[in-house]
């Protein structure tokens, strides 16, 4: 008589994978990067390449000589890394510099915490923070946006409008004299504005998020708590002083905000695991990136939000259990 | 209004190939091995020995307690031993073969078809009758149905559920069986509601099935107090407390039973079981059982006499597909894999399910990524992940704090991971493991 397999139940799955949502996010991220490369050229191209084949090399070594286990490159997930890594870098940064901020973001912000799954920061944003500090002049420099410009030689560059309105108002400027020169709002919002790759288009991201709502790989709450929240502080600074503070508008368009909540903060492995703790990590972003910004020394100020909620990931898991069955008292 | 339950559920595909499918009664096989411990609570008493010469209806073995129920023999010819074998459930117990002669039934039964309508039994003399003739829950529960009619004093009933959700993909039996047998269904709910005292009743349909849902709405004119609601497909709507919730909004609390918020559930099987004990004074000795899978050339819903093989029911479908790697007891989320094909049917056996070769294993575990769709899932609102991480540590004070034992074992968390971790797996050695130092803390 035929032997079978014998296995406790359930004995289907849903099919999903790691691999699918990490390439989920991947395809998500796709209209962003035509966007910076049809805006910044090769070197968009030049900057994203580096990035996911250094942090692809690099998860590869780590697994092999340290974890010591089954190579993960094909999860999909270096690439990931990679490509958020790059999306937040300028398209002008050069290639050694990428090359360290993807050792810093897989080596340290990933594997050295035992790999996927288990670090308690956004590996991306680890890299990026790195740079930030160790290069602050590289990174805050952008090249101008120009429509498919096809040269390696750096175009017209300067500050992005957040760095910009931090140094002019910390000059004693107001805000509405130190904005005067930047681009529009409507293009900002196509894709007009100076800024690292993956800041360059609200709309492209917006079109990534809503793509992954759809295939469910993340949920509204962390994006709509972290971007309402900072649209009400920064509405309120803005009506008690408009000469100090720059109107919300200005500031969800700019550096990085759509950035950070579509893609970085919804990161699953260092994000809250449910509906309510994850409001509370995204409002908790999104007041200490309007704080950052109006306040700090860096103009931009999400990176840092996120990295800060990230730490209070497991006490926001350990507080926001989710509403268990039988807790509705309902005889009637 | 079609309704449904609030927290969690997946969407597995429903793959109801032996949907439709007329039930046919397969032949009585040539031996039948009975095993004794089909239902939970005490196991039944053996009374009858090698040699000994049964008939149809026959007790062969008595409740080994309130909580348990009496076996009967479902064909008629002589006991050829007392044995052990693996049944549906993965366990082995103590099991009778019989080898079968002839046909003949005990003479208090009645075999006609007819159907008896007019209800002549008192409430306890109803109980009786169900308790006698060995009636257990016909989902895959099998809890002796008699306990759930003894309702404690102090404890108000005020619904009585039918469970016709049939949440479990491939599965048709109860589809079919209400289709062929409505009116016996309606009679073996009304006789249930004598029993336990209530006036109203509900069945509740999942919409995948409106052609029950509308056979079933036009025989509710002629029954009075019997309620049908059409629900929205999701997993698993079986659940007593998930039915429970998506029927009348009531959450059977951590720990509770149904009782508690003033509900029995049964099947929609056991209804039509009920009534051929009652008005039929038929003992459970057959049941419908679909037999499908991907590759199984005739998908089919039969009905079978308790101790049948499973290999004749695999005949009786086209027989067993090349690419056969998997024979599952009951269905897909919650079914038992059983080893080979001599598994007798037993009376929870709702399902023979084939999977390919290809559908057989598993993927390889990866890390967990915190997607938190365990959790999004979880129907009881826990959170699944945590409970493997925490029963992987030992932290058993844990796993009991964040609630394991709520979890019903659904499988909904397994399902969608997507990094395919044996969450229930490590949950179901969690639960166990618990309940094992809570009953060692009471001694
Ligand atoms: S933890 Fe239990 S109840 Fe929750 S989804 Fe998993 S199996 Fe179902
Ligand atoms: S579904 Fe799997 S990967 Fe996602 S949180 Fe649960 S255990 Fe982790």
């Amino acid at each position: 008589m035929n032997k079978f397999k014998v296995s406790l139940s359930p004995h289907v799955h849903s099919g999903n994978s790691v691999n699918k949502v990490m390439y989920g996010v991947i395809i998500a991220l796709l209209p962003a990067l035509f966007v910076s490369v049809y805006y910044f050229g090769l070197g968009a191209i030049k900057v994203t390449l580096v990035a996911i084949a250094a942090s692809v090399f690099f998860e590869y070594l780590f697994q092999r000589f340290m974890i010591k286990g089954e190579s993960t490159i094909g999860d999909g997930s270096a690439i990931l890394t990679g490509l958020l890594l790059a999306f937040n870098l300028p398209s002008s940064f050069p290639i050694w510099m990428i090359i360290v901020g993807s050792l810093v973001a897989i080596g340290i912000g990933k594997m050295s915490f035992g790999g996927l799954g288990n670090n308690p920061f956004n590996p991306a944003l680890v890299g990026r923070v790195f740079l930030l500090i160790s290069f602050p002049v590289d990174m805050t420099n952008w090249p101008k946006p120009q429509e498919l410009v096809f040269s390696l030689v750096d175009a017209d560059s300067g500050a992005t409008p957040l760095a910009l309105l931090k140094e002019k108002v910390g000059n004693g400027e107001t805000v509405a004299n130190a904005l005067k020169d930047i681009p529009s709002y409507f293009d900002s919002f196509i894709g007009q504005v100076g800024g690292s790759l993956g800041e360059v288009s609200a709309a492209a991201l917006i079109i990534g998020g809503i793509y992954m709502l759809m295939k469910k790989i993340i949920s509204w709450h962390i994006p709509v708590s972290m971007i309402g929240s900072i649209a009400v502080l920064q509405a309120i600074f803005f009506l008690i002083n408009p000469d100090k503070f720059a109107d919300p508008a200005f500031h969800l368009l700019t550096g990085g905000i759509l950035l950070g909540a579509i893609f970085m903060a919804t990161d699953m492995v260092t994000s809250p695991m449910t509906p309510k703790g994850q409001i509370v990590f995204g409002v908790g972003i999104g007041l200490l990136t309007v704080f950052i910004r109006n306040f700090g020394a860096y103009p931009e100020g999400v990176s840092f939000a996120i990295l800060i909620m990230n730490s209070l990931v497991p006490l926001i898991n350990k507080s926001f259990t989710p509403k268990r069955f039988g807790e509705e008292v309902t005889n009637g | 209004m079609l309704k449904t339950f609030k927290l969690g559920g997946v969407h597995p595909p429903e793959n109801k190939f032996s949907a439709g499918k007329k039930i046919e009664q397969l032949p009585i096989p040539k031996t039948v091995t009975i095993p004794i411990g089909q239902h939970i609570g005490a196991p039944a008493q053996i009374i009858v020995k090698r040699g000994d010469e049964v008939k149809v209806g026959q007790v062969i073995a008595k409740a080994g307690g309130f909580v348990s129920a009496n076996i009967h023999s479902s064909v008629s010819g002589k006991v050829k031993k007392l044995d052990e074998t693996v049944d549906g459930s993965g366990y082995r117990r103590p099991s009778v073969v019989i080898d079968v002669e002839g046909d003949e039934w005990l003479d208090t039964i009645d075999k006609s078809d007819t159907f008896d309508k007019e209800i002549k039994l008192s409430a306890e003399e109803i109980t009786k009758k169900v308790m006698e003739n060995g009636i257990v829950g016909l989902g895959g529960a099998t809890f002796p149905t008699h306990v759930k009619l003894s309702v404690p004093a102090g404890k108000n009933v005020s619904y009585l559920i039918i469970n016709a959700v049939e949440c479990e993909p491939y599965l048709t039996a109860d589809h079919q069986l209400m289709l062929e047998k409505g009116d016996e269904i309606f009679l073996g709910t009304q006789l249930l509601m004598k029993a336990l005292g209530v006036t109203e009743a509900i069945i509740g349909i999942e919409n995948n099935k409106p052609d029950a849902i509308s056979h079933l709405e036009n025989l509710a004119k002629k029954y009075s107090g019997i309620k049908i609601q059409g629900l929205k497909v999701k997993y698993p709507q079986g659940g007593e407390k998930q039915l429970i919730k998506a029927l009348i909004n009531r959450e059977v609390p951590s720990g509770g039973l149904p009782l508690d918020v003033g509900c029995v559930v049964q099947n929609v099987g056991t209804a039509f079981a009920v009534y051929e004990a009652v008005q039929k004074n038929k003992p459970l000795l057959e049941r419908v059982v679909s037999v499908t899978g991907k590759s199984v050339k005739t998908p089919i819903n039969l009905m079978v006499r308790i101790g049948t093989a499973t290999s004749e029911l695999v005949e009786a479908a086209g027989g067993l597909p090349e690419d056969s790697g998997k024979v599952v007891s009951g269905g897909p989320m919650m079914g038992k894999a059983m080893a080979d094909l001599t598994t007798p049917i037993a009376k929870g056996s709702s399902g023979v399910l084939i999977f390919r070769n290809e559908e057989a294993g598993r993927e390889k575990i990866h890390p967990c990524i915190r997607c938190a769709n365990c959790v999004s899932v979880c129907p009881m609102g826990l959170e699944p992940y945590l409970l493997m991480t925490l029963t992987e540590k030992h932290d058993y004070d844990r796993v009991e704090s964040e609630r394991a034992l709520d979890c019903i074992e659904c499988g909904s968390c397994s399902y969608t991971c997507p990094s395919t971790r044996p969450l229930l797996d490590y949950i179901r050695l969690g639960k166990s493991t618990v309940s094992k130092i809570i009953r060692s803390r009471k001694q």
